[in-house]
């Protein structure tokens, strides 16, 4: 067997990670029970993307030995201040250095913690949703892993009817050889709304190691979640992302808005079940792919429930010798009567050696249904470049005003202000 | 600053090896405005794509200058940045950047940087050049050319020539898709650029333009070069006779170049 299965840690070594850290019994045993499994569960398999090489345990430790949370400027400087930031976790190597939450909220029973102090202070809560219906340990073994090696990560609960209005915000800071395993569960009850917005980011020099990142989201009925999120991890890092919503409630409406921009290879995958009457899912992504990075981006809607309404909108922009593929699929289960499902994937390539592959995929087991998709995968257009040269415009920038243009369709519609103003930040930084 | 001049000759221009332009040959100077006419198929669209650089379009011998410098040597936006503008017959649509970003972004290209212009500045002058061209504000804010009609798009062409104050502009069948009301408002655009510091190479089919815009000189094409040269009253004369006469004179039975 190759190294992944070697990964430093065993059942001792969890058992007293697990004490020191002063778990409640059910999530020790989830650990250890994961662990098991992890020796013998098989990678997951990516549609188009064979990751079996991938070394997703590339790390020396899971647990924190960064003998300061002290941040670097640049991370400090997307923390904004108290005043517009006021509810913000900073985490770094899964280490807690800031926690806030509003007076208001706390009020209203919002609950918006880091995990470690969740599983202790509102454990049935918590272990209610934790790797539930959404996403299950013994899926993989990427996701045993993240059961079996949690090491950060955040808890939010929003009572039934209070409606969040400013922002739930979060940084998470990797540095150094550190296997950061980052759980953010989410859980909005009947007739709430919540907006969580979500940056990971390298901290220090850039070191080898592995990310593995579960989301999971839970809407009861009439709640609304907004979640935003952008990936800035660095080339040397792999990362396992899955953000999951299980969108039970009837009327409930998920929102995601992933700005993927990983400089290392990565494995996504985005998926929302709506098995509510009437429920929704909005999924946008944008992704760029630079150097010899290989990324599969995979966007599932799942649809039980009836008159359910899923739109996946995707648009990648590939430079250098990166390749991507997007997967797209609408799944329409039988009994889902009246469902929507939509898809737009495309992909703009900017050099010869950069390729993309776009796979929209409708799968329907319901006849009074309605679907479409569209998808194309193209170069940036000679004519185009010309005409946008003739005026004086350098290649350059006649390239960079058409990967704006080109994304603009996406970014110009994420719900979230200041995702889309960091994301155009990144982007810029990224293409050029 | 002396005044702009774009001397071409004996040029020879190919799309996809077949020979279009051949031997043709112009000069126009600042304060100058040229009218080129001739039937479909003559090769003038040819002549305005090679001078502005299409790269589908091949020179293959002759050689043209900006202002004495050699025109085939620059990149297109070189050739824009040194006061070179086409006012092209079937722009590209650029999804998702507005007309604003484009024509701000193409005014500092022309600009050192550090020397932007400013924000207010360009809004007071697009607002006034539109209002000239009589164009809804929101075209601003709409995506470059997208789902504009075509006599949308030609007033955009004429609008960033009045944006980006070229030194010499060639405007390629401005006037087709126009109607009569529209057609003076571009002129009147047109006109206003006019002046010692400006010249001008008209492309077109009719010689209605023409009677809004006063040429200096009148040039007919056909096979692929200029066959004829005048005044105004040449253009008139088109205008009432047609081609026939002048095929006639000089014994040409097909005027059209490299069509199957």
């Amino acid at each position: 067997m190759t190294a992944e299965t070697k990964f430093p840690v065993d059942q001792d070594i969890l058992t007293s990670f697990s004490k020191d850290r002063n778990e409640p019994q059910w999530l020790t045993d989830l650990r250890l029970s994961s662990l098991e499994k992890a020796e013998t569960l098989e990678l997951p398999k990516p549609d188009k993307t064979n990751i079996k090489n991938w070394n997703f345990t590339n790390f020396e430790t899971f647990q924190n030995t960064a003998e300061t949370a002290e941040l670097s400027d640049s991370a400090k400087a997307l923390i904004g201040s108290e005043e517009d930031a006021p509810n913000l976790i900073v985490q770094k190597n899964g280490e807690t250095s800031i926690s806030r939450i509003s007076e208001e909220l706390k009020q209203k029973g919002v609950i918006y913690t880091d995990i470690q102090t969740a599983v202790k202070e509102h454990s049935d809560l918590v272990q209610k949703y934790f790797m539930q219906d959404a996403v299950s340990a013994d899926e993989h073994r990427l996701t045993a892993l993240h059961a079996a090696l949690l090491n950060g990560g955040v808890f939010v609960y929003v009572p039934k009817n209070v409606e969040v209005e400013l922002p739930l915000q979060a940084l998470y800071v990797q540095e150094g050889n550190f296997g950061l395993f980052n759980h953010v569960l989410i859980a909005a009850d009947v007739n709430s709304s919540v907006t969580y917005i979500e940056n990971y980011m390298n901290d220090g020099d850039a070191y080898a190691s592995a990310a593995n990142i579960v989301a999971e989201v839970y809407a009861a009925d009439g709640a609304t979640v907004n979640f935003g999120a952008v990936d800035t991890f660095s080339s040397e890092v792999i990362t396992y992302v899955n953000r999951r919503a299980q969108v039970s409630g009837r009327d409930a409406k998920v929102y995601w808005a992933l700005g993927q921009m990983n400089d290392g290879d990565t494995i996504s995958e985005n998926t929302t079940y709506l098995v509510g009457e009437g429920s929704y899912a909005d999924t946008k992504t944008v992704a760029i792919g630079r150097g010899t990075q290989k990324q599969n981006f995979t966007t599932n809607v799942i649809h039980f429930g009836k008159n359910s309404d899923g739109q996946i909108l995707k648009h990648g922009v590939m430079k250098d010798a990166a390749t991507s593929i997007f997967n797209g699929v609408s799944k329409i289960e039988h009994g889902a009567t009246k469902a929507n499902g939509e898809q737009t994937e495309r992909v703009l390539m900017l050099s010869e050696k950069a390729r993309g592959d776009a796979n929209p995929i409708l799968l329907i087991d319901e006849d009074d249904v309605t679907a479409g998709h569209a998808a194309s995968v193209g170069k940036i257009d000679p004519i185009q470049m010309f005409y946008l040269m003739s005026r004086g415009i350098s290649r350059r920038e006649a390239e960079r005003l058409i990967i704006h243009g080109f994304l603009a369709p996406v970014v110009n519609e994420l719900p979230i202000e200041s995702v889309k103003e960091r994301l155009i930040e990144v982007i810029e930084r990224k293409v050029y | 600053m002396s005044a702009p001049n774009l001397k071409v000759e004996d040029l020879h221009v190919s799309i996809e090896d077949k020979e279009i332009l051949k031997g043709f040959g112009i000069e126009v100077k600042g304060g100058e405005i040229h009218a080129i006419m001739g039937p479909n198929g003559t090769g003038k669209s040819t002549l305005a794509s090679a001078l502005m650089g299409h790269p589908k379009y091949e020179v293959t011998k002759g050689n043209a200058t900006f202002n004495g410098e050699d025109l085939f040597e620059m990149e297109v936006d070189e050739r824009a940045r040194a006061g070179l503008f086409l006012a092209m017959q079937y722009p590209s649509e650029v999804a998702g950047v507005t007309n604003a970003d484009f024509v701000r972004t193409a005014i500092n290209a022309h600009r050192e940087e550090g020397d932007e212009i400013s924000l207010m500045k360009f809004i007071r002058k697009m607002d006034e050049k539109m209002g000239t061209l009589e164009m809804d504000e929101s075209f601003q804010h709409r995506y470059l050319n997208e789902g504009f009609s075509g006599g949308e798009k030609k007033r955009n062409e004429i609008l960033q020539l009045l944006m980006l104050e070229p030194k010499i502009a060639i405007l390629d069948e401005i006037d087709s898709g126009l109607d009569i009301d529209a057609l003076k408002v571009v002129a009147q655009g047109i006109n206003e650029m006019r002046s010692e510091d400006f010249g001008c190479l008209i492309i077109t089919h009719y010689q209605r333009l023409l009677n809004y815009i006063k040429p200096d000189f009148v040039h007919v094409m056909m096979q692929g070069r200029i066959v004829k040269s005048g005044g105004p009253e040449l253009a008139e004369r088109l205008e009432a006779e047609g081609y026939e006469w002048i095929k006639e004179e000089l014994g040409i039975e097909d005027e059209t170049v490299g069509q199957e």
